[in-house]
């Protein structure tokens, strides 16, 4: 089907996934107002999101089936570069709410306003994704954003959590600051806010550089807070520690996803004709992160504070793919970004299991043994940890390799060393929580406490998680065709608008 | 007139940011983030006398954006205020910085 941008309807259509998601959040927090007060758990809630996010995956199902624009620089894309985004989103967000379900039930959080925040942030997230304007992108990342802010501090009973709220919200707001004075500059160079006319200006040489540049650096600080490239690290860890733990896996997969294919949108296509003045910044970052988030997380003694700078670590290996600027790397992303959200909910969903449902038990010595106690878990753990650090076999691995192949083809040398020496590097970490796991003897005393119950949906994400990790690690060939076709879509459109703008 | 209102929204944004870096309270530190987004909101009423009427509109979206953020902000901050007695940012250290 032809989507036409002269008539509304088809507005409407083209933003079916983000509009089912977000009549479906209020339709989840109205649910919360007709819940009887005794006693009932919220897990219907829970699965009142999950049934949400499979419409929008039907949705976006019926988009990715042949559904094309005419016109192709309106406000929103369709394309599959959005589209394998939304997969990469839903799926994401449907995991954290799955390991969410215990959880917030044993905390006895406010179940709907937890889910409704968690779809209206993914309906920001894809908004991000779709977004072909500076200011949608920014509508998308004010709504993801504020929807995790409350999140992160969704816990008020626990301080570290209230904590975590008001350090990810001055910061957060902060960087959005400088985000939205770069989409300023940007209107005032070149008199528009599309990412494609954007582009064209900068190509005809019609964008004044005195505005164009400081606006791009703009653009790129307030990108690199969201996707916490180092320096614009600091409040990563300190949020994804206090956070409740199933929040952090939401925040660390999806949040970053969103960031990252935004930031790509707006640096390959918008900003494609000043590469030469940002990839040198980016190179640099890129460089620093992968570097200081693999040397900081070998000293942690948190699990979860560990992986947080594992997070960092990543969001560097991705920026790579961003330095290289070409469809390799594009689609090398695009894989990576799905395989890293998979094993890193799955590798939280362990540590919530570990803190039995709550904020506890999340040094490393509490692993000690973990793995003779829980064998099936234990070895579910081993594999996501093998597969965060890029172990051959594993999927981890695919991606790394992907991403390493699209730097070659750009020829960055220097980073695609760094970016193999500091995956050795992150060994270590790794595999030193599976060192505790199976060398270790208990605590004293975690036999006599109350045993680690797994519930049953968080034992079905950690299987399918693993089973996708190892399938994905041996026969690759499908993920991997449907990112090369993702990363196309992004090309294809940014030359059917610069063609037909041309004569 | 553009380069002067230009040069005013950018010593106002540069004001909020070193606010933001220099005060200890969350409260201050969060007006200047709003100070910060009235600085980029002068800037494009003073872009849009020369490329067009959207950038008066984005001043919209930018007040409703700003309104929402205050809200939640301001959430929080009575938040964790339950837990500390004081809203400065210093003694909030039960996760290292």
């Amino acid at each position: 089907m032809l989507l036409d941008y002269g008539s509304s309807f088809h507005y409407v259509l083209a933003l079916l996934p983000e509009l089912v998601l977000a009549i479906w959040g209020m339709g989840v927090l109205l649910a919360g107002a007709y819940r009887k007060r005794d006693g009932s758990s919220g897990q219907e809630a829970g699965w009142l999101a999950l049934a949400g996010l499979a419409l929008a995956a039907v949705a976006n199902g019926w988009l990715h089936s042949g559904v094309s624009e005419v016109g192709a620089a309106g406000m929103i894309a369709v394309d599959r570069f959005r589209l394998f985004a939304n997969w990469v989103l839903i799926l994401g967000a449907g995991l954290s709410v799955v390991i969410s379900l215990p959880y917030v039930a044993r905390q006895k959080l406010q179940a709907e306003e937890y889910y409704c925040l968690i779809l209206f942030a993914v309906v920001g997230m894809m908004f991000m994704a779709a977004a072909r304007d500076l200011m949608i992108i920014f509508l998308g990342l004010e709504l993801m954003s504020i929807g995790v802010y409350a999140l992160a501090g969704f816990n008020r009973r626990d301080r570290r959590s209230a904590e975590a709220g008001l350090k990810y919200f001055l910061l957060g707001a902060f960087s959005s600051g400088f985000l939205l004075f770069g989409i300023a500059l940007v209107y005032g160079a070149a008199g528009t806010t599309n990412v494609h006319a954007v582009a064209m200006a900068v190509a005809d040489g019609t964008a004044a550089s005195a505005l164009m540049v400081p606006g791009a650096a703009l653009l790129a600080t307030g990108f690199a807070f969201k996707v916490s490239a180092v320096p614009f690290h600091m409040w990563t860890p300190d949020v994804y520690e206090g956070a409740p733990t199933p929040v952090t896996a939401f925040m660390a997969a999806t949040v970053k996803t969103a960031g990252f294919v935004a930031f790509l949108r707006v640096f390959l296509v918008g900003l494609e004709g000043l590469h030469g003045e940002w990839a040198d910044v980016l190179w640099w970052i890129s460089a620093i992160t992968m570097v200081a988030g693999n040397v900081v997380a070998l000293v942690q003694s948190s699990v979860k504070r560990m992986l947080a700078y594992s997070s960092i670590a990543h969001g560097g290996y991705l920026l790579v793919a961003l330095v290289a600027a070409n469809d390799t790397a594009t689609s090398g992303m695009l894989f990576y970004l799905l395989v890293y959200t998979i094993m890193t909910v799955g590798a939280f969903a362990v540590v919530v299991t570990v803190g039995n449902q709550s904020e506890a038990n999340a040094r490393i010595e509490d692993y000690g043994g973990f793995g003779w106690r829980k064998p099936v878990l234990g070895v579910f753990m081993t594999v996501l940890l093998l597969s965060l650090a890029g172990f051959p076999g594993t999927a981890g691995f695919i991606a790394k390799y992907h991403l390493l192949l699209g730097a070659a083809e750009s020829r960055l040398w220097t980073l695609s060393v760094i970016l193999v020496l500091t995956t050795v590097v992150s060994y270590w970490y790794y595999l030193r929580v599976a060192w505790y796991m199976w060398m270790k003897e208990a605590p004293e005393g975690v036999d006599s406490a109350e045993p680690a119950v797994t519930p049953f949906a968080t034992r079905l994400v950690l299987a399918a998680s693993v089973a996708v990790i190892i399938l994905a690690g041996v026969f690759p060939g499908a993920a991997l065709d449907l990112a090369a076709g993702s990363a196309e879509g992004l090309r294809g459109v940014s030359e059917a608008a610069g063609s037909a703008a041309g004569p | 007139m553009l380069t002067p209102a230009l040069y005013l929204s950018a010593v106002l944004f540069v004001v909020g940011t070193l606010g933001v870096i220099v005060r200890r309270n969350a409260i201050i530190i969060f007006l200047c983030i709003e100070l910060q987004l009235n600085a980029v909101n002068l800037a494009f009423v003073a872009l849009s006398r020369y490329t067009g009427i959207e950038g008066q509109l984005y001043v919209f979206f930018v007040m409703t954006v700003a309104a929402a953020e205050a809200a939640v902000g301001l959430a929080i901050i009575i938040s964790i205020f339950r837990h500390y007695e004081t809203v400065n940012v210093d003694k909030f250290n039960v996760l290292k910085w």
